[in-house]
C-alpha cells in the first residue's frame, strides 16, 4: 500500500457479517483495535483553523483528542472527550457523523474524511473498562436544578450543572434513566450496558437519578419550583403518530415506540426469560423510513420473523434514515417497497391483522421544505400480506408536562418555546432536546442541554 | 429505590390486598388514578388501580386478582418484601362532583376502585346508591366499606348465595325503572360487565362512566398500547382515560385487544409455575 492511499483512506469498521446479526442482538459493529485507531489519528492534519469542530454540535476539541490518540495516550484523548461531551461512547456509535464533523473534516474533499466517531467510541470505551475518572466536581454553590427527563437532553444539562458545583436531581418517569437510549435505540446499535456506564458517570458526578417519577402527575413544574432554584424540561418528543387509516387499531399493530420498547426496555426479546412478550409474526411491515423504521425492521427481523418489509411513501434519496443503517438494513435481507403508502390495514375475523392495502406513489415538484411531495398514482393499489405491521411515522412531544405547567408557552407543533439559551416563557424554566426541536439527534439534544446549563447556572447565580 | 409493602393479606380467595409505602403518591393521589408496578428486574409493568390511599401513614392500597405470572407473583409476596418500580398516580382522577344521586356498580374486583370513588362522591355531597357483585358470596369483598360509603347498598352474586341471585345489571335496571332521577352511573368491572351497564342504562339517558383496563406498558402516553376507540375515536386509556363515556365505548375492540398475548401469557405462567 502507498502512503498516498493509506492516508486517503480510513479503514472500514469490522462489522458482524449479515447472515450472522440477523439473528442475534449482539452489536452489529465491532469497533476499532488500538493498532488501527492510531493508524487512523496518524492520518489527521491538525488542521490550524479545524473545521470539524464546527461540525460538532457540543465542539469537542478533535484534533486535539486524535493527537493524544496517535501519541497511544488515551487517558488524555478520553480526557479532552469527557470535557466537551458526558456521554461519549454513546456519541461515537450513534452520531450521524456523516452530516456533522466527519462531512466537514478536510480529508473528505479528497478521499475519506477521519473516522471520528469510531475514534472517539474507541477512547470512550477504553477508559470504560479501566473505570472513569472522575473529575472533581468544585464545592456545593448551595443552589440546586430540577431535570425533568433522563435522555441525552436532560443527561447532559445535569452532568454540566453538577460539574457548576449545584446540587441536581433528575426526575425520570420511567423505571431506568437515558431515555431514548435506552427504549428506543437498540442493543444492536447501542449496548444497554455502554448506557448504563455513561449514566453512571454522571451519578459519580453527584447527580440523583430519582426514577418513576412522572412529572405533571406525582409534582408539576410549579411544585419543583418551589423545591429547586430552577428547572430544566428535557421530555422529548415521545408521542406516537399513526397514519389515521382504518384497521390502525387491530391485533398485531404497533406504534414505533411500544414494539422497541418492548423489544429494549422490557427485553422482550428474552421472553419468557423476561416477563413482557412481543409478538414476533412471520411477516412484518414496517411504515416509514426514518432511524426508527430501520431500528423497528432490523429488530423484528432479530425476533425470528420470516420477511420484513419497510414501507415507505418517498424514493431512496429521500430516506431519512442514516445511509449507514439503510445499508446495514438491506445486507441483513431487509425488504424496501418505496413510493408505496398504506392505504388501509385488513384484518381477520379475529381481530388480528392479515394484510395491508397500499397505493404508489410518484414524486412531484419540490414543496416548501424542498422535499419532493408524493402524490398517489390511481391504479395501483395492491395488497400485502402481513401479520404485523409497526409504525413508524415519527413522533411529537408529550402534552403531559405543558399541560399541567401554567405560563409555559408552547408552539402549534406542542413544542415548549425556548430561546438560543434554552430559557422559556416561565422564569425559572428552560428547555431542550427534542421537546424544544421535535425529533432530531442525540448530540443536538446534548448541544441544547449544555447551553441551558450554561443559562442556568446564570440565572441561578442571579436570583 | 424500591418500595416496601407494608401489609398484605388475601381479602378472599385469590384476590388480595396489598399496601405500599409510597408517601409522595399517598398525599397525590385521587380517585379514579392508577398506579403502574415492576415487581423486580425481569418483570412487566402492569397497571393496577388506587383502592385506597392514606396521606398520613404515606400508603397506597392495591387490590389485584391472580390471573397470571404478574399477579401470582405479586401475591407471593408478604409484608416487608419489597417492589422494585412503582409509578403513579396515573391517569385522570375520576370526575367528581355535586351531581345528586350517583350509582356506583362495581363488579368482583371492579369492587375496589369502585370503592375511593363512592367515598369521594358521597362526601362531595351526593346520594350514592351503590350495586356490587361478585360469582359467588365466597369472592365477595368490602362489603362492609362499601356499605359505609354508600347511602344504599345492593349485592348481586351470580349464583345467589348473597343478596339478588344474578347480575349487577338487573339491580341497576331496577333503581333506573323505579323513576328516581338518576344523574350518573360509574361502572367498573370486567369489560363484559361495562359493556352490559352501558346497555342498561343507554336507553335511560345517564350519563355513564366506566375505566377501561387495556393492555399498557410506560402508562404516560408514549406507546400507543392502550389504544381504545371512544366515540370513533382513538384514545390512549392511560392518558386519556382510563375513565370514559360508556355509551361512546367499543367495548368489542377492548375485549379484542385485551386477548392479544394469550399464549404468551399462559406460556409464561406455565413456566412459572413449574
Ligand atoms: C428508535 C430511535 C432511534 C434513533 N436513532 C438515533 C441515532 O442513531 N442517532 C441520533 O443522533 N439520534 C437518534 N434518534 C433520536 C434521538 O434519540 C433523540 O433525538 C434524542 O434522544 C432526544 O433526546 P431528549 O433528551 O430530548 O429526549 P428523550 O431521549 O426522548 O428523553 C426524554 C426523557 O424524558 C422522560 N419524560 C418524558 N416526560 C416526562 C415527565 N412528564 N416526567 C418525567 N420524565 C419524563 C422520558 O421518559 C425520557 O426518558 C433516534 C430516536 C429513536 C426513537
Ligand atoms: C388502568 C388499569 C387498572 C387496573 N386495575 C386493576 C386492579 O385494581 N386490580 C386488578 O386485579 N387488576 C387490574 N387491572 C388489570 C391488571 O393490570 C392485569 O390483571 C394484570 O396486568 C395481569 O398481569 P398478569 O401477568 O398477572 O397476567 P397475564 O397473564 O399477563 O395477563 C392476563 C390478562 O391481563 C391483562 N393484562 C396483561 N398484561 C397487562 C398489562 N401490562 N396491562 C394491562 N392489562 C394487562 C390481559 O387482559 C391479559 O389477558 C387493571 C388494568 C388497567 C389497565
Ligand atoms: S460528539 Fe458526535 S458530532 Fe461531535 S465529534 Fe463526536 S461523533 Fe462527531
Ligand atoms: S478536519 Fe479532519 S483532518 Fe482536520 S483536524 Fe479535523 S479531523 Fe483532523
Ligand atoms: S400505556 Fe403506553 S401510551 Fe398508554
Amino acid at each position: 500500500m502507498s502512503t498516498e492511499s493509506k492516508s486517503k483512506t480510513s479503514l472500514e469498521m469490522p462489522k458482524q457479517p449479515p447472515s450472522e446479526r440477523r439473528s442475534n442482538f449482539n452489536e452489529v459493529a465491532l469497533g476499532y483495535t488500538k493498532e488501527e485507531v492510531v493508524a487512523e489519528a496518524k492520518r489527521c492534519l491538525n488542521c490550524k483553523k479545524p473545521p470539524c469542530i464546527e461540525g460538532c454540535p457540543v465542539g469537542v476539541d478533535i484534533p486535539l483528542f486524535i493527537n493524544h490518540i496517535a501519541d497511544h495516550d488515551f487517558d488524555a484523548a478520553a480526557r479532552v472527550l469527557k470535557s466537551t461531551n458526558s456521554l461519549p461512547a454513546i456519541c461515537g456509535r450513534v452520531c450521524p457523523q456523516e452530516t456533522q464533523c466527519e462531512a466537514v473534516c478536510v480529508l473528505g474533499k479528497n478521499g475519506d474524511p477521519i473516522a471520528i466517531g469510531g475514534l472517539e467510541r474507541f477512547t470512550a470505551d477504553y477508559e470504560m473498562e479501566k473505570g472513569a475518572v472522575i473529575p472533581d466536581v468544585p464545592e456545593s454553590t448551595g443552589r440546586s436544578v430540577a431535570v425533568v427527563g433522563s435522555g441525552p437532553a436532560g443527561l447532559t444539562a445535569a452532568a454540566e450543572l453538577a460539574k457548576m458545583g449545584h446540587a441536581v436531581t433528575i426526575f425520570e418517569s420511567l423505571h431506568a434513566a437515558g431515555g431514548v437510549l435506552m427504549y428506543g435505540i437498540p442493543e444492536f446499535r447501542l449496548p444497554k450496558s455502554i448506557v448504563a456506564a455513561e449514566i453512571d458517570f454522571i451519578r459519580k458526578l453527584g447527580v440523583y437519578i430519582c426514577l418513576n417519577s412522572v412529572i405533571g402527575k406525582i409534582d408539576t413544574v410549579d411544585d419543583l419550583l418551589d423545591e429547586y432554584d430552577a428547572v430544566f424540561l428535557g421530555t422529548g418528543a415521545g408521542l406516537p403518530s399513526f397514519l389515521g387509516v382504518d384497521g390502525e387499531n387491530l391485533n398485531g399493530v404497533y406504534s414505533a415506540n411500544e414494539f422497541l420498547t418492548r423489544v429494549n426496555l422490557m427485553k422482550a426479546y428474552l421472553f419468557p426469560e423476561f416477563d413482557t412478550p412481543i409478538k414476533k409474526g412471520s411477516r412484518v411491515i414496517v411504515v416509514g423510513g426514518g432511524n426508527v423504521a430501520m431500528d423497528a425492521a432490523r429488530c423484528a427481523l432479530r425476533l425470528g420473523t420470516g420477511e420484513v418489509t419497510v414501507v415507505y411513501r418517498r424514493g431512496e434519496d429521500e430516506l431519512p434514515a442514516r445511509a449507514e443503517e439503510v445499508l446495514n438494513a438491506k445486507e441483513e435481507g431487509i425488504v424496501f417497497r418505496l413510493l408505496t403508502n398504506p392505504i388501509r390495514i385488513l384484518g381477520s375475523e379475529q381481530n388480528w391483522v392479515k394484510a395491508m392495502e397500499c397505493i404508489g406513489m410518484e414524486l412531484c415538484e419540490p414543496d416548501e421544505s424542498g422535499r419532493c411531495r408524493p402524490v398517489p398514482v390511481s391504479g395501483t393499489e395492491h395488497t400485502l400480506p402481513a401479520d404485523i405491521v409497526i409504525i413508524a411515522i415519527g413522533t411529537s412531544p408529550n402534552p403531559l408536562v405543558p399541560m399541567t405547567t401554567p405560563g409555559l408557552e408552547t408552539s402549534r407543533y406542542g413544542t415548549i418555546r425556548a430561546d438560543e439559551t434554552g430559557a422559556t416563557s416561565k422564569p425559572g424554566v428552560f428547555a431542550g432536546g427534542d421537546i424544544v426541536t421535535g425529533s432530531a439527534t442525540v448530540i443536538s439534544a446534548m448541544g441544547a442541554g449544555k447551553i441551558a446549563a450554561k443559562a442556568i447556572d446564570e440565572y441561578i447565580r442571579r436570583v | 429505590m424500591s418500595f416496601t409493602i407494608s401489609k398484605k393479606h388475601e381479602l378472599v380467595p385469590t384476590i388480595h390486598r396489598i399496601d405500599v409505602e409510597a408517601l409522595r403518591l399517598a398525599e397525590k393521589a385521587m380517585p379514579g388514578q392508577f398506579v403502574i408496578l415492576r415487581i423486580d428486574e425481569h418483570g412487566e409493568r402492569i397497571p393496577l388501580t388506587i383502592a385506597d390511599f392514606d396521606a398520613s401513614a404515606g400508603t397506597i392500597t392495591l387490590i389485584f386478582q391472580e390471573i397470571g405470572k404478574t399477579t401470582r407473583q405479586l401475591a407471593l409476596l408478604a409484608a416487608g418484601d419489597q417492589i422494585t418500580d412503582f409509578t403513579g398516580p396515573l391517569g385522570r382522577p375520576s370526575e367528581i362532583r355535586g351531581f345528586g344521586t350517583v350509582v356506583c356498580v362495581g363488579g368482583g374486583v371492579g369492587i375496589a376502585p369502585i370503592f375511593p370513588i363512592a367515598r369521594g362522591m358521597r362526601e362531595a355531597g351526593n346520594r350514592v346508591i351503590s350495586v356490587i357483585g361478585a360469582r359467588s358470596e365466597s369472592i365477595l369483598f368490602w362489603e362492609d366499606r362499601m356499605d359505609e360509603a354508600s347511602s344504599e347498598l345492593y349485592v348481586a352474586t351470580d349464583d345467589g348465595t348473597k343478596g339478588h341471585h344474578g347480575f349487577v345489571t338487573d339491580i341497576v335496571q331496577n333503581i333506573l325503572e323505579r323513576g328516581e332521577r338518576i344523574d350518573r352511573v360509574i361502572a367498573i368491572g370486567p369489560p363484559v360487565m361495562m359493556r352490559a351497564v352501558a346497555g342498561v342504562t343507554k336507553p335511560f339517558c345517564v350519563k355513564t362512566v366506566v375505566s377501561l383496563n387495556p393492555i399498557m406498558v410506560d402508562g404516560t402516553g408514549m406507546c400507543g398500547a392502550c389504544r381504545v376507540l371512544v366515540g370513533n375515536e382513538t384514545k390512549f386509556a392511560c392518558v386519556d382515560g382510563p375513565e370514559f363515556d360508556a355509551h361512546e365505548v367499543d367495548f368489542t375492540l377492548l375485549m379484542n385487544r385485551l386477548a392479544m398475548y394469550l399464549p404468551e401469557e399462559k406460556e409464561a405462567l406455565e413456566r412459572y409455575e413449574h
